[in-house]
């Protein structure tokens, strides 16, 4: 069994602790944000040459680096005409006090598949279109997040991360790959020309704190340390709900439906802003 | 009398012959046989299982107890450790006995529902172990776990603000169904495992995966909600019958005195 991972609390935190409840009983941020308004979103794409593609996010000073990379594989042989998706995260011990080298806790366990979750039920990626040989050979994508600096959030930013380096992404021609299959180096696919990943979706995920009985979104470290429950909630591009997952707490049954609407609400928002920092154009 | 009698066979009839009927036989709204039983380990302090269609799960409690390493140790609460695992023959292809990933994430998140409804406070510096061992598995185990754990915990004496009870609901060629069963969830567009206090009216559980929209979320929700009630009466159940049980010992001791 997997040991806890208890803090102690330092005379900081409690302070902090003891401010934020103070500050969201009066209808404020710590920060100066309104309860329902996220953080300053940077993006920037291609930060690492070496991947097929990637996306450094910042989320205020929540730190996000994705990297996305291919290799040839063999299907599973319940889908034989699809491709295979990993999505993995670590959060490195560079993140914060608590973070740790060595295996993964419970915790970023449920980050990084709440986060595959998020892009696998969505169908961002058309995996049918990374089959090279129907039951014999496909690509396999790997989309490994790392998270380097943690003040809150994780998946809300690792999910805009991952969504940015797929949407500027390119993969291994598989076409190029079928017809090249005997000449091609083994695993090295460095010599095929690549494609833009074939995408469909565009998923959000949006995290809910709930602290004194009220909603925020985009939790910071501190207020998710004093928070009573968190949900995430992603939604797909045509505003279909694709992944939940209550992370800590609970939930009224009404309170369920109030953070449904609020999440639907921002993962339009974060959309567009994504659209906007990425130069896409709105559809 | 009799003509209405007739009016209304047909009126039912015609509904079930809309009715989407699913790969088992059952109604869209229909849970698998279910059955209960706690305190059926001797050695642990609590212990229940549940059979919920093929779905086989024993749970124990143990606790609570010191709680080691020192160093880890909750100076205003008690540590609850969860541990859900599913044994190697659970499945038709065997499954390693090394916890799994998911079985981590699924451990993290039945603790944190039990979390909601034991008074940890009660105990401070110690911990309880609770262990869910999937015999045999055939969909929706986490909310089959969790509702065993909760009667176990209960069984164990354990100080509790409400029971915790789950249940699934999904999607299955476009029609919401209640309790998804092994191949619902592999073919299914949506899976909703839910656990609740029902008495509380608390969601403690709550994750999902597929596509729905939000009625259809409102839908399922509302389904899985009415499948942990009914499953609660079962909880309920299993629990009065050991106390009556209890009390029969507790008589016959009496007896014996006089």
């Amino acid at each position: 069994m997997k040991k806890n991972n208890f803090k102690k609390k330092t005379l900081k935190e409690i302070l902090m602790a003891n401010n934020i409840l103070k500050f969201i009983k009066e209808n404020r941020r710590l920060d100066g944000r309104g309860f329902l308004d996220y953080r300053d979103l940077r993006i920037d794409t291609g930060v690492i040459k070496k991947a097929y593609g990637s996306a450094r996010v910042e989320l205020g000073d929540t730190i996000v680096i994705v990297g996305v990379q291919f290799e040839l594989g063999t299907p599973f042989p319940d889908s034989p005409d699809k491709g295979i998706l990993l999505t993995e995260g670590e959060v490195l011990p560079t993140a914060s006090f608590s973070a740790e080298a060595g295996p993964p806790s419970e915790e970023e366990i449920e980050i990084s598949r709440v986060v595959d979750r998020s892009i696998r039920e969505s169908e961002m990626v058309d995996l049918s279109r990374l089959v090279i040989k129907p039951g014999e050979s496909v690509l396999k994508m790997f989309i490994d997040f790392n998270i380097f600096n943690d003040d809150g959030n994780i998946i809300d930013a690792a999910v805009i991360g991952v969504v940015s380096a797929l949407l500027t992404g390119e993969m291994p021609d598989p076409e190029y790959v079928r017809e090249h299959l005997e000449e091609l180096p083994p695993n090295n696919l460095t010599s095929v020309p690549r494609i833009p990943i074939p995408t469909q979706d565009f998923p959000i995920a949006n995290t809910i704190a709930l602290i004194d009985n009220k909603f925020i979104v985009d939790p910071t470290f501190a207020e998710e340390m004093v928070s009573e429950a968190r949900i995430t909630i992603t939604h797909t591009v045509n505003n279909e709900i694709c992944a939940i997952q209550l992370i800590q707490g609970g939930l009224g049954y009404e309170q369920v439906f109030e953070v449904l609407n609020i999440s639907l609400d921002k993962s339009i928002e974060i959309r567009n802003r994504i659209r906007e920092l990425l130069g896409l154009g709105g559809d | 009398m009799s003509n209405k009698k007739g009016k209304k066979k047909k009126e039912s009839n015609e509904e079930k012959e809309e009715e989407f009927i699913r790969i088992d036989g059952r109604k869209p709204d229909e849970m698998r046989p279910y059955k209960i039983r706690a305190h059926i380990l001797r050695n642990a302090d609590g212990s229940a299982e549940i059979r919920l269609g093929g779905n086989w799960i024993i749970a124990a409690v143990y606790g609570p107890k010191e709680h080691f390493p020192k160093f880890e140790i909750s100076q205003d609460k008690a540590i609850l450790n969860c541990r859900y695992h599913m044994t190697p023959y659970s499945t038709t292809e065997r499954k390693s006995p090394k916890p799994s990933r998911r079985e981590i994430e699924l451990s993290k998140v039945i603790k944190n529902a039990l979390e909601q409804a034991v008074v940890l406070e009660e105990f401070p510096e110690m911990s309880i172990d609770v262990y869910m061992e999937v015999a045999q598995a055939e969909g929706s185990t986490r909310v089959a776990s969790v509702t065993a754990a909760a009667v176990a915990l209960a069984d164990a004496g354990i100080p509790m603000r409400d029971l915790v009870v789950g249940c699934s609901a999904g999607k299955v060629n476009g029609h919401i169904i209640l309790d998804v069963g092994e191949e619902e969830d592999k073919e299914g567009e949506a899976d909703l495992p839910i656990a609740i206090m029902p008495n509380l009216r608390k969601v403690v559980l709550l994750q999902m995966d597929g596509k729905l929209t939000h009625e259809e979320f409102k839908e399922a929700f509302d389904l899985a909600l009415k499948g942990a009630m009914e499953l609660y009466e079962e909880q309920v159940r299993a629990l009065t019958t050991i106390l009556k049980d209890m009390e029969i010992i507790e008589e016959g001791v009496k007896d014996e005195k006089e």
